[in-house]
C-alpha cells in the first residue's frame, strides 16, 4: 500500500480546509443516528424524553467544550502544559485560552480541530444515553455531560489528537508514529462507551429487568424502524468523522478519503452481517437490535484504523467487531447484570477498544512525518503504542469517569424515582408523551420472561 | 472491593506511564506489560464486585 503523503498540520491548503469543513459538517448525522437508535431501543413511554435528552446533551457538550473543553484539549503544535521527565518533554494538557478567546476562525488546523472537537464531544455525550435509557433524569444527564465535555473528553483528546503524551510515544520512546486514533475509536467511542458503563453501574438496572433469582427479562425496544434509520444516518456521519479525522490528525491527503470511506463502509457492513449470522445461528432468526449494535460496533472499530488498513483488513476488523459486540451484549446483561438498553457499552466501548488494537495488528500504511515526528516518520502503526492507549482508557479514563459520576450521584441523584419509572420518563419529567394517541396496556407493567 | 479494583486500575496505568517515561528498551516493554497485567487484575476485581452488590440488594 502506498504511504500517506506528508502534509503540514500547521498550514493546511485551501482545498484541504474546504474538504475538511464539508466532511466535519456531516458528523452531526452520526449524532442523529445514535439518538434515534437509543430512542428506538428504549420504551415508548420514554421516547420524547430520550430525544430531548439527546438534544440537551449535545447542547451542554458544545457549550462546555467552547467554554473550557477546547482549552484543555488544544491542538497539535499549540500551547500546552509540558512535563519534563528524564530529558523528554511530555505534553499532558492543552493550554489554549478559555472561551476560544483570540481564536482565528480562518480554516487553519486549529480552527478545524475546534470545530471537529465540538461535534466529536457532542457525539461522545450521546453514547451514555443509550445505557441510561428509561431511568436517567434529564438534569443529571446535563450535569454528567458537562463533566464528560469539560474533563474526561478533553484530557484524552489532547493525548490522542492534541499532540499529547500518547502521540509523543513515537518521538520519545521510538514506538513508531506513537498512538494513532484518527477517527476517534478511543477519544470518542471508548470514552463515551466507558462513561456509559459507569452510568449503567451507578443507575442500576431498570425495574423489572432482573427476576429475584438474577435472570434477566427481555424488554424489547419499541421501534425497530427508528433503530434502522439511525444506523443508516450514522454511516453518513461516520464517513465525515473518519475522513475529517484522518486528514486532521493523521495527515491524510484528500485522495486518501476514498480509502477511508470504503473501509468505514466495509467495516460496518461486515460487522452487521457477522452479528446477523451469529444471532441467526444461535436463535434461528437474525436479531434486529443486535444486528444494529453490530453495525455501530463496526463503525466504532473502523474509526481508528480506516486510513491505515487495506479493505480486506477492514472486513476482518468488521467481522470480529460484530462478533465481539454480539457476545458482549449478552455477557454484560446476563453475567455482569449491567442493564444497557441501547447496547452502548458493547458497541462503543468494546468496538472502540477493539478498533484501537486492530490498528496495531492490521495497520500497514506509513504515517507521514508530520504525525510521527522526527523518529516516527514513515513508520507503520505500533502495537505497543496502541496497547498503551488502550491501557490508558481502561486504567485512567474509566476510573476517572466512574469517579466523577459517582461523586455527582452523591450530591445529585441521577436515577429517577420509582414512580417516574412506572409512569415513564415522558409523563414524569416532561408532562406529555411522544405518542399521545397510544393506548397504554396494563401488561406493559408486568414482567415478561425470555 | 470495587474501590480496590479501581485503585488497581490506576496503579497499573501508573506503572505503564512510568515505564514509558523512565525506562529504556526491554525493561520498558516488560514493565508496560506488567502494568497492563495489574490493570487486568483491577478490572476483574471491579467486575466481580458488581454482581455481589446486586446480590446484597
Amino acid at each position: 500500500m502506498a504511504p500517506i503523503s506528508p502534509v503540514s498540520l500547521a498550514a493546511l491548503s485551501e482545498t484541504i480546509s474546504v474538504l475538511c469543513v464539508i466532511l466535519i459538517l456531516l458528523v452531526p448525522f452520526a449524532g442523529v443516528g445514535l439518538s434515534l437508535i437509543s430512542t428506538g431501543l428504549g420504551r415508548s413511554r420514554s421516547a420524547a424524553h430520550s430525544m430531548l435528552a439527546s438534544l440537551c446533551a449535545f447542547s451542554v457538550a458544545a457549550v462546555v467544550y467552547f467554554a473550557w473543553g477546547f482549552a484543555w484539549q488544544g491542538f497539535p503544535s499549540g500551547p500546552a502544559h509540558v512535563l519534563t521527565v528524564a530529558g523528554n518533554q511530555w505534553s499532558w494538557a492543552g493550554a489554549s485560552p478559555l472561551f476560544l478567546r483570540g481564536f482565528e476562525f480562518d480554516g487553519s488546523m486549529a480552527s478545524l480541530a475546534a470545530l471537529f472537537g465540538m461535534f466529536a464531544v457532542g457525539l461522545a455525550a450521546l453514547i451514555p444515553l443509550g445505557a441510561g435509557a428509561d431511568r436517567w433524569r434529564l438534569g443529571a444527564i446535563c450535569a454528567s455531560t458537562a463533566l464528560l465535555a469539560g474533563v474526561t473528553f478533553p484530557l484524552f483528546a489532547h493525548w490522542a489528537w492534541g499532540g499529547g503524551w500518547l502521540t509523543q510515544l513515537g518521538v520519545n520512546c521510538g514506538l513508531g508514529p506513537g498512538f494513532l486514533d484518527a477517527g476517534g475509536s478511543g477519544a470518542v467511542q471508548a470514552v463515551g462507551g466507558l462513561t456509559a458503563l459507569s452510568i449503567a453501574w451507578i443507575l442500576g438496572p431498570r425495574r423489572g429487568k432482573y427476576l429475584p433469582d438474577g435472570l434477566p427479562v427481555a424488554i424489547p425496544g419499541h421501534n425497530a424502524v427508528l433503530v434502522m434509520l439511525g444506523c443508516a444516518l450514522s454511516l453518513v456521519g461516520w464517513l465525515g468523522l473518519n475522513s475529517a479525522g484522518a486528514m486532521l490528525f493523521a495527515g491524510a491527503l484528500p485522495a486518501r478519503v476514498v480509502l477511508v470511506a470504503v473501509n468505514t463502509t466495509l467495516s460496518a457492513a461486515s460487522a452487521a452481517l457477522a452479528a446477523a449470522a451469529i444471532t441467526h445461528t444461535r436463535f434461528n432468526k437474525p436479531d434486529a437490535s443486535l444486528t444494529a449494535n453490530g453495525w455501530i460496533g463496526g463503525l466504532a472499530a473502523s474509526s481508528a484504523a480506516c486510513a491505515f488498513v487495506s479493505p480486506f483488513s477492514a472486513v476482518v476488523i468488521g467481522i470480529l467487531s460484530g462478533g465481539v459486540v454480539t457476545f458482549a451484549v449478552e455477557w454484560f446483561e446476563v453475567h455482569l447484570a449491567v442493564d444497557d438498553p441501547g447496547g452502548s457499552i458493547s458497541a462503543h466501548a468494546m468496538g472502540g477498544l477493539w478498533g484501537l488494537l486492530a490498528l496495531g495488528i492490521f495497520g500497514r500504511a506509513s504515517v507521514p512525518p508530520a504525525v510521527g515526528g522526527a523518529l516516527g516518520g514513515g513508520a507503520s502503526p505500533n502495537w505497543l503504542a496502541q496497547l498503551v492507549g488502550v491501557a490508558t482508557l481502561i486504567g485512567f479514563v474509566f476510573p476517572l469517569t466512574y469517579g466523577l459520576n459517582w461523586l455527582l450521584n452523591r450530591f445529585y441523584p441521577q436515577r429517577v424515582g420509582a414512580e417516574g419509572e412506572r409512569q415513564g420518563m415522558d409523563l414524569y419529567e416532561l408532562g406529555a408523551g411522544a405518542y399521545p394517541e397510544f393506548i397504554v396496556h396494563s401488561d406493559e407493567f408486568t414482567q415478561r420472561k425470555i | 472491593m470495587k474501590f480496590l479494583g479501581f485503585m488497581l486500575l490506576l496503579a497499573g496505568w501508573a506503572i505503564v506511564v512510568c515505564a514509558m517515561a523512565l525506562l529504556q528498551a526491554v525493561p520498558r516493554v516488560a514493565f508496560a506489560y506488567a502494568g497492563m497485567g495489574v490493570e487486568v487484575l483491577g478490572l476483574v476485581l471491579v467486575i466481580r464486585s458488581h454482581p455481589l452488590l446486586r446480590g446484597e440488594e
